[in-house]
């Protein structure tokens, strides 16, 4: 698993006239890990990319790679190479040639080429596609033609710009785990950006979220999701029901928080200070409980748990789990999630029908609002 | 700093030698055009006076810049000949102009409703006429429009005629051939903005209960105006200083200013004047030169 | 055939496609057919025959302005195309520049200037600076002018290539300039083709600014005929202008072959 660090980014900026596409920004990626750049298209996240790979100098701070400062040097002259969201696969190269190209500019033996361009051809599974031109093969076949021309000199770290982006969701998919798999094998640090959660999730150890050229929060993926560390990565990473409220009383380990429209919610203290007493409450909706009569009498008594009463208003099946959308007696709309764990004889709800919402205050997140 | 601007220095550098080329051969020939221009006509070789000897010395160059005068535009001016040169070269290219837009709008409309891939197609049999000479393509009209040539020999056959028309040496002829060479000039930008045109446009606009002639004129002509104007253009501005077809086709009455400025230079060897002619010409087609170069550079900004 | 819906043809539409293309090719299709008649008068069918072939073959001053014509085209295509795809690149990739303005400028006029201001200001200029007019005054002429639309040329395919593929290259290992001729250069070559065949064929078609700027004895092929149909039509002349389609048609169809690869590859480029 990563160990030492090998890149080192220290207050890094950049500005595109009067927008800060990077403002600030510092990190640090251990060597042999996968980690994804995620947030909103303009966040800034492709800009940093461009910047490891030399493309954009940054107008302050520092690139430390092995503890040497890239930040001005060429990108013909760094040890990290790219995979571009187009691909950039030059259309007048075979595969073998596209592959072996950055390979005859480092001035590698003839022999050589030939060796590593095989092996390449194998890593990426396109045995008997040599001789084809990009215009001659699938997009899949193109997007490994990519990951293996990148690959082909070894980088210390390579860089992925949307490398599934083009793909359709079933490819996207299996690539995805093709993609984890051949980064454990090499121990070549990945950074990958994308605008697709999911994806990062899936793949990455550590996901850095990025928000106004920002990062917001650097988590594992379970950290990002459970405990988010801002209302604006809660909401941006998976879907939340978010009550408004203010602390009323604080009991140990407990808050008791006046919501505006759901009445009094009883939540785990969080970890971090709050600004002020106004606060939000987060809950995810697979997080929530529904049935016709609530949880048993026994189970209120022996912990604070948060009941809701309210009507189904919409639903949504998603075959693996369905959504509805209940609206409380006290006024808030929210998002209840139910896995469909059964095939048949499911006790499913109508919309108009009188249900019971509950959660424990442990699967509420209270933060700034 | 990007490495998109690595690639600007050594590509300004590759200006240089063009920059060179245009400013020795394109721009420094206009100012011979203008000294020129103020000069006499002369018998000597070259036939103007003053000519600059630069190692004559100071004196004898100034005494030789005091020779220079506007008398050939006063001449230009006075002489009723030229003013009707320059006003029939306007209203031919006006009048030809119209003409090529109104022929040439249904052709490259029909060629952006072909199939996309006959469009290319049509598109290399419009300009393959245009690539073959200007001359030619004239001198094909001589041999269809002379007395006993093919026009009046159809129309004799099927009785339209009696006896032979006269076509050749006509403003008829004349017309016939501008359209005949300068149709691709038109039809090539009036295609680029029509097929550019998405066909969802005009659905949409038929959807909201406009009729196939009134999406037309509410949605396509307005969206095709960048190539309407390109084609005007293009056409106008050579048309009025064009030689070769009033000089094989027209009659020998009224001349275009390109004729005048022809006969000046070559038969009556009035290099000064010829010089004055064109001066003046450029002068009135820089208007529109001005506006196509403005086009174009929107153009160019609009795509990045 | 296409997944979109086709506008589809009017009867107006086909109306106006045959016409005009009829009206395009209708008198160069009776050009060449009468290039194969066999009668001195050229509106009397006298039969096919390949005698006005003949006769340009032995005609000296027609054969020896045919070959000043080719020499002055390939020299003048030649440079032009070093000169125009030069000029391309400053403009395609030099970002804004002093003189841009003026370089641009200069580019785009000599393509709407009628040719007896150019021909007329180029003579002026050889006069003054008192060159010898002939071979390499009209070549000089002609490439001033062909550059130009060698330049709109190359410039518009340089302006549709990924930018990303320059980066690949020098992702890759590649300085700028080689990022530059091993990933877009390729790109670009059956443009600068194209470029080349169309300055080519437009030197070959020049009458004007030749006869401006060519000196006494070396005639192009253009003034030739332009002097001989002056005084009516030949048959000879319709043989030579055969012959000129002929060369031209071919010089098309192997540049639209160019241009198509190219496009493919483009397709490809912009679609990867």
């Amino acid at each position: 698993m990563p160990g030492s660090t090998l890149l080192h980014i220290d207050g890094v900026e950049k500005r595109f006239g009067g927008f800060v596409a990077v403002d600030g920004l510092s990190l640090e990626v251990k060597a042999g890990e996968f980690f994804a750049l995620l947030g909103p298209s303009g966040c800034g996240k492709t800009t940093l990319l461009r910047m490891l790979a030399g493309f954009e100098t940054p107008d302050c701070g520092r690139i430390l790679l092995d503890g040497t400062d890239i930040a001005g040097v060429l990108p013909h002259r760094r040890p990290v190479n790219m995979m571009f969201q187009s691909y950039a696969l030059f259309p007048h190269l075979n595969v073998s040639d596209n592959i072996a190209f950055g390979l005859k500019r480092a001035g590698m033996a003839r022999d050589e080429i030939a060796t590593r361009v095989a092996e390449m051809i194998a890593l990426g599974r396109l045995e008997g596609l040599e001789r084809r031109k990009p215009n001659q093969l699938s997009g899949g076949q193109q997007q490994r033609v990519a990951l293996a021309r990148a690959l082909a000199l070894r980088p210390r770290l390579l860089l992925l710009d949307e490398p599934l982006g083009a793909l359709d969701k079933k490819l996207r998919d299996s690539t995805q785990r093709e993609l984890m798999d051949l980064q454990r094998r090499l121990g070549t640090s990945f950074i990958i950006v994308t605008h697709d959660q999911d994806e990062a999730m899936t793949m990455a150890d550590r996901i850095g979220v990025m928000n106004h050229g920002r990062l917001v929060q650097v988590a594992t993926p379970r950290q990002l999701y459970e405990q988010p560390a801002s209302r604006w990565v809660a909401e941006f990473v998976g879907d939340v029901n978010i009550f408004e409220g203010r602390i009323e009383r604080r009991e140990d380990q407990r808050l008791v928080i006046a919501c505006h429209n759901t009445g009094a919610i009883v939540a785990a203290a969080p970890r971090q200070s709050l600004a002020g007493e106004a606060v939000c409450v987060a809950i995810r909706p697979e997080k929530m409980k529904l049935s016709r009569q609530g949880p048993a009498e026994a189970a209120i008594q022996a912990g604070a748990i948060n009941r809701l009463e309210g009507t189904v208003s919409n639903l949504g099946y998603l075959g693996d789990i369905s959504s509805y959308g209940i609206a409380l007696d006290a006024g808030a709309t929210l998002r209840v999630s139910v896995t469909n764990t059964a095939r048949v004889d499911v006790d499913d709800f109508r919309p108009g029908e009188r249900v019971v919402v509950w959660f424990e205050p442990d699967d509420c997140v209270v933060l700034d609002p | 700093m990007s490495t998109r601007q690595l690639f600007t220095r050594p590509a300004r550098r590759a200006a240089i030698a063009p920059y060179l080329w245009m400013v020795l051969f394109f721009l420094l020939p206009f100012a011979f055009v203008a000294k020129i221009a103020l000069s006499q006509s002369a018998l000597a070789q070259p036939p103007y006076l003053p000519t600059f000897d630069l190692t004559a010395g100071w004196e004898a160059l100034k005494a030789a810049a005091a020779t220079l005068s506007l008398d050939n535009f006063r001449l230009i001016f006075s002489d009723e000949l030229y003013a009707n040169s320059y006003l029939r070269s306007l209203l031919v290219a006006a009048t030809s102009t119209t003409l090529l837009l109104l022929l040439g709008y249904p052709v490259a409309y029909a060629i952006a409703r072909l199939p996309e891939r006959w469009q290319p197609i049509a598109m290399v049999l419009v300009i393959i006429p245009f690539w073959t000479s200007f001359l030619i393509r004239v001198y094909a009209w001589i041999n269809i429009l002379q007395h006993d040539g093919l026009l009046n020999q159809v129309l004799m056959a099927l009785h339209v005629i009696s006896a032979p028309l006269v076509w050749l040496s006509t403003d008829s002829a004349m017309y016939i051939g501008i359209i005949y060479s300068y149709l691709p000039f038109m039809i090539l930008p009036l295609y680029a903005s029509l097929a550019k045109l998405q066909p969802s446009l005009l659905e949409a606009a038929q959807d909201l209960g406009a009729s196939p002639a009134k999406s037309f004129w509410l949605v396509t002509f307005p969206l095709s105006l960048p190539g309407v104007g390109a084609g005007v253009l293009l056409c106008f501005i050579p048309i009025v200083g064009e030689f070769v077809i009033p000089d094989l086709l027209a009659g020998s009455g009224d001349m275009m200013i390109g004729q005048t400025l022809w006969l000046e230079f070559f038969a009556n060897k009035d290099w000064p004047l010829a010089a004055a002619i064109a001066v003046m010409l450029l002068g009135i087609l820089l208007v529109p030169l001005l506006v196509y170069e403005h086009i174009q550079r929107r153009q160019l900004e609009g795509k990045q | 055939m296409a997944g979109r819906a086709q506008p589809g043809l009017s009867r107006f539409n086909v109306t106006a496609l045959a016409l005009g293309l009829g009206f395009l090719y209708l008198p160069i299709v009776i050009l060449v057919i009468y290039s194969f008649n066999a009668s001195r008068l050229v509106t009397v069918w006298g039969g096919w025959s390949l005698r006005w072939y003949v006769e340009f073959f032995n005609d000296q001053a027609m054969l020896a302005a045919s070959w000043m014509s080719l020499r002055v085209a390939a020299a003048s295509a030649t440079a032009a195309t070093v000169l125009g795809t030069l000029a391309a690149i400053a403009l395609s990739r030099g970002a804004r520049f002093k003189g841009r303005t003026l370089f641009s400028g200069m580019l785009y006029a000599p393509l709407v200037m009628p040719e007896v201001i150019t021909g007329l200001s180029l003579l002026l200029l050889f006069v003054a600076i008192n060159v010898e007019r002939g071979f390499w005054t009209v070549t000089v002429a002609h490439t001033t002018l062909t550059m130009c639309f060698v330049t709109v040329v190359v410039q518009s395919r340089l302006n549709s290539l990924d930018r990303s593929l320059e980066e690949a290259a020098m992702d890759l290992g590649c300085s700028p300039v080689r990022a530059f001729l091993s990933a877009s250069l390729p790109l670009i070559a059956p443009s600068i083709a194209a470029g080349w065949m169309l300055a080519f064929t437009l030197s070959l078609d020049d009458l004007v600014i030749a006869s401006f700027t060519t000196g006494p004895g070396s005639a192009t092929l253009p003034i030739r005929i332009y002097s001989e149909i002056r005084l009516g039509v030949k048959p000879e002349v319709n043989a030579i202008c055969t012959l000129f389609i002929g060369l031209i048609t071919l010089l098309i169809v192997s540049a639209s072959l160019a241009s198509k690869i190219s496009s493919a590859r483009g397709d490809n480029a912009a679609r990867a």
